[in-house]
């Protein structure tokens, strides 16, 4: 019984090879000695890739313009601390739910999955409220290098999770139509982006405000 | 178009699409989808075509009276003769065009989408969805970049590599107001497309491939679109980054590239409590940024000519390609380096001669590489009996090419050198012989080479031969005098040189190169004529019109919708078995199962 839900699965993710969507995992046989990778895993560790060299190129730009002499370190907003234990938690929760989901309780990974989005969107909003904060007191985008480096930075993540929460959109209706199947890792791609999202934050955090 | 792969098409495993609009407008179908783009890269390169003979116009000619192209673009002309800032704008429109939306296009993601699953063996991309998408995504940077043509203040003109702080102060010349602004909302419609295309080759390449074929019996076409992917994974989003900052810098008053104590048509930048609006900015953190990017940019265009080239003088020298480990490594090696490099386009920003040297040791080292793919080309050629189709002939100048603009490479690559040669015609020679020249020479040879994969029918041979000497003539004919005047001092980038007397010897040679490039670009005509009579009535190809041996040349021309009607071939060897001395002719296709008495490879 298990295994055949396992092939229905199989089946409608398009199978594990083959191009994504419109062959129905009718596709090419395994090469020997390729890598026998999910296609959209690969895909997204790519995109990943290219995210991480983005932060990348900022933070080479930060570090140069650091060395300047106008910089004036800006102190860190107290509400980014709760925002870091939401995201983090949102991390968490995502985790929970997983394994929920594999250990074939998928009813009771549910309300785990809406932590991870309530959670996800409390981040959000305690990001502009900590920009709106530091604006009223006077730090606004263009007032000193460092203002500029924590908006731009801190916005090009927070555009990155609104992106992982449309995404999250899409997993929540398939949880709550019990779309994923018990025992294997439906949630596994989006955990990766989600966890990515996480690590890179605590990344800024430190790069911004630590180092 | 001349698809006639109607029949064929039903007996795929999944049935195409079969209106108009879906089958060959929003398609997802890597084969239309590469045909798109290439057209679209090919009318884009007629466009900057254009701007160049424009630009060659005015170097040699600055005070003649244009008065009939000053009523065709009254925007550039007053009273017949051409505005500097016109001038300005058209050396940057033509180099941003045809560095990212003609030779970033063309061979990557025209040839890569048609070549890849055809020669990996796949019945399409691994995300075809993805792949429209991107097409899609690249057009509307194209129309971006083309509409700044039409913008009161004019299109960008800060040049390709968009130094600021012309680039971020929105009045310091007319390009810099609008035009820039769409220069950079084009750049990031085409950084969307690269990377959704970058994403599908490396997925397809490492995931899609047929049985038994490995990575290294890869044809080396296969291999330079897997690197070149990479290549702008890794390489594109320095440049996201540098737009980013330089887009608050122009409109939101922040100073990450603008220094204090700018001035402004005499006027200093001050807010109204006498501070300077910016202050501590670099200009040079962006062109760090920028080549950080740029470097490997120019490899994305030069690698998939190397690939090209590779098959096709295997194919042509009925020999097996000498040395294909060596190629792949040498590929491998070239892409590396080119992360390491970029500050060699900086050696005259003040940067420690420490740190100078450095890059010149790396830029240096990119000769090895080099080297040994002209070495085994020239392997492969030796003592074989070579077929002179056109394609053989433009990878036999993608050959030269790569040696005559390489050698420049290397007096360029040092800094002592450089600090003379820097930003002189010199530079111009150097690049557009190795990495423009390559790259369209390679295009076009891939062209011949595998255009029945893309229509059906072989290219006029006559025609295409008259394009390449042509071609081949006048493209040394307008850059090789460069070197000359480049070490006579002739600037890069100067609207009139005339205005010193130093210059003023050069005219002669200025006019020659002019006339040169007159020529060349006229020629382009035998080449569209070519393509589209070719495309409609040219000579129908059959499944194998080259006797080549890859798995793109085991299925009909053009190919079915799913590539290949029945199973997907199983692969035995390389691509390159040419005149083996023990097999039953002088090519084994890779399909083909060992014959008697072949030792396993």
């Amino acid at each position: 019984m298990p295994g055949e839900i396992l092939e229905k699965a199989r089946a409608h993710a398009g199978g594990p090879r083959g191009p994504v969507g419109s062959w129905g995992g009718g596709g090419s046989a395994g090469p020997d000695g390729g890598i026998a990778a999910d296609p959209r895993r690969l895909g997204l560790w790519l995109f990943l890739g290219t995210v991480t060299m983005l932060f990348v190129g900022f933070t080479s730009a930060y570090l140069v313009r650091r060395a300047s002499a106008d910089w004036r370190p800006l102190a860190i907003p107290a509400l980014l601390w709760w925002n870091t234990a939401a995201i983090v938690a949102s991390s968490g929760a995502l985790e929970v739910a997983r394994r929920r989901l594999r250990g074939w309780a998928p009813v009771g990974a549910v309300p785990w999955v809406f932590a991870t989005g309530i959670l996800g969107v409390l981040f959000a909003v305690g990001q502009v409220l900590a920009w709106r904060a530091l604006a009223a007191r006077g730090f606004y985008l263009e007032t000193s290098p460092h203002n500029s480096f924590f908006y731009v930075l801190t916005g090009t993540h927070l555009v990155h999770l609104a992106g992982g929460l449309v995404w999250f959109g899409v997993v929540l209706s398939r949880v709550r139509r019990l779309a994923y199947v018990p025992g294997e890792d439906g949630l596994g791609l989006f955990a990766t982006y989600w966890h990515f999202l996480a690590g890179l934050w605590l990344y800024l955090l430190v790069l911004l405000f630590v180092v | 178009m001349a698809h006639a792969a109607e029949a064929q098409a039903g007996e795929a495993h999944v049935h195409a699409p079969q209106a108009f609009i879906w089958r060959y407008v929003f398609s997802k179908d890597h084969k239309v989808i590469a045909i798109q783009y290439y057209v679209t890269a090919m009318f884009m390169a007629l466009i900057a075509g254009l701007l160049a003979m424009l630009v060659r116009l005015q170097l040699a000619w600055p005070e003649r009276d244009n008065a009939w192209l000053g009523n065709l673009l009254p925007m550039g002309f007053q009273s017949g003769v051409m505005n500097p800032e016109f001038y300005a704008m058209l050396f940057t429109m033509h180099g941003t065009i045809m560095v990212f939306f003609v030779l970033s296009t063309a061979p990557v993601s025209g040839f890569g989408n048609l070549l890849i699953p055809l020669q990996a063996g796949a019945r399409d991309m691994a995300f075809p969805f993805l792949n429209g998408l991107s097409f899609w995504t690249f057009l509307c940077g194209c129309v971006v970049i083309l509409s700044s043509f039409f913008v009161a203040s004019g299109a960008a003109a800060a040049g390709w590599t968009s130094y600021p702080p012309l680039s971020a102060l929105k009045g310091a010349i007319p390009g810099s107001d609008m035009g820039q602004t769409l220069w950079i909302v084009a750049m990031v419609f085409f950084i969307a497309s690269f990377t959704m295309g970058g994403l599908n080759f490396v997925t397809t390449i490492l995931n899609l491939r047929a049985k038994g074929l490995t990575m290294f019996r890869m044809p080396l076409t296969m291999w330079s679109m897997f690197l070149v992917a990479i290549l702008g994974l890794l390489a594109f989003p320095a440049l996201t980054a540098a737009s980013l900052l330089l887009v608050f810098d122009r409109h939101f008053g922040t100073s990450f590239f603008l220094p204090a104590g700018l001035v402004l048509n005499n006027v200093p930048l001050m807010g109204p409590d006498g501070a300077f609006l910016h202050q501590g900015g670099s200009p040079l953190l962006w062109q760090h940024l920028f080549w950080f990017l740029g470097h490997p940019e120019v490899y994305i265009l030069m690698l998939p000519a190397l690939g090209f080239t590779s098959d096709i003088i295997a194919t042509f020298a009925r020999k097996p390609i000498f040395g294909y480990r060596s190629m792949v490594l040498a590929m491998v090696a070239i892409a590396g380096l080119s992360f390491v490099v970029w500050g060699h386009h900086m050696f005259v920003s003040g940067m420690s001669p420490y740190l100078g040297m450095a890059f010149a040791v790396g830029t240096i080292l990119i000769a090895v590489p080099s080297a040994v793919k002209v070495f085994n080309w020239l392997a492969t050629l030796y003592r074989s009996r070579i077929r002179f189709t056109t394609a053989m002939l433009w990878a036999l100048g993608v050959v030269s090419l790569f040696i005559s603009g390489g050698l420049s490479g290397i007096l360029l690559g040092q800094g002592a050198l450089d600090i003379h040669l820097h930003d002189t015609m010199f530079v111009v020679a150097h690049f557009h012989l190795i990495m423009a020249g390559a790259a369209l020479f390679g295009v076009f040879g891939a062209t011949a080479y595998w255009f029945p994969k893309m229509f059906g029918r072989l290219m006029n041979e006559p025609l295409g031969k008259a394009h390449f000497w042509f071609t081949f003539v006048t493209y040394y004919g307008t850059f090789f005098p460069m070197h000359y005047i480049g070490i006579a001092g002739h600037l890069r980038r100067i609207y009139d040189p005339y205005q010193y007397e130093f210059l003023a010897p050069l005219k002669g040679i200025n006019e020659f190169i002019t006339v040169s490039a007159f020529i060349l670009g006229l020629s382009q005509i035998l080449f569209f004529v070519n393509f589209f009579w070719s495309a409609f009535k040219g000579k129908k190809a059959g499944e194998n019109p080259w006797d080549a041996n890859g798995l793109e040349w085991t299925t009909s021309s053009p190919p079915p919708h799913g590539n290949w009607p029945g199973a997907i071939p199983v692969v035995h060897r390389w691509p390159y078995e040419y005149s083996n001395p023990a097999a039953p002719r002088d090519h084994v296709m890779q399909h083909e199962p060992p014959f008697a008495g072949e030792p396993r490879h």
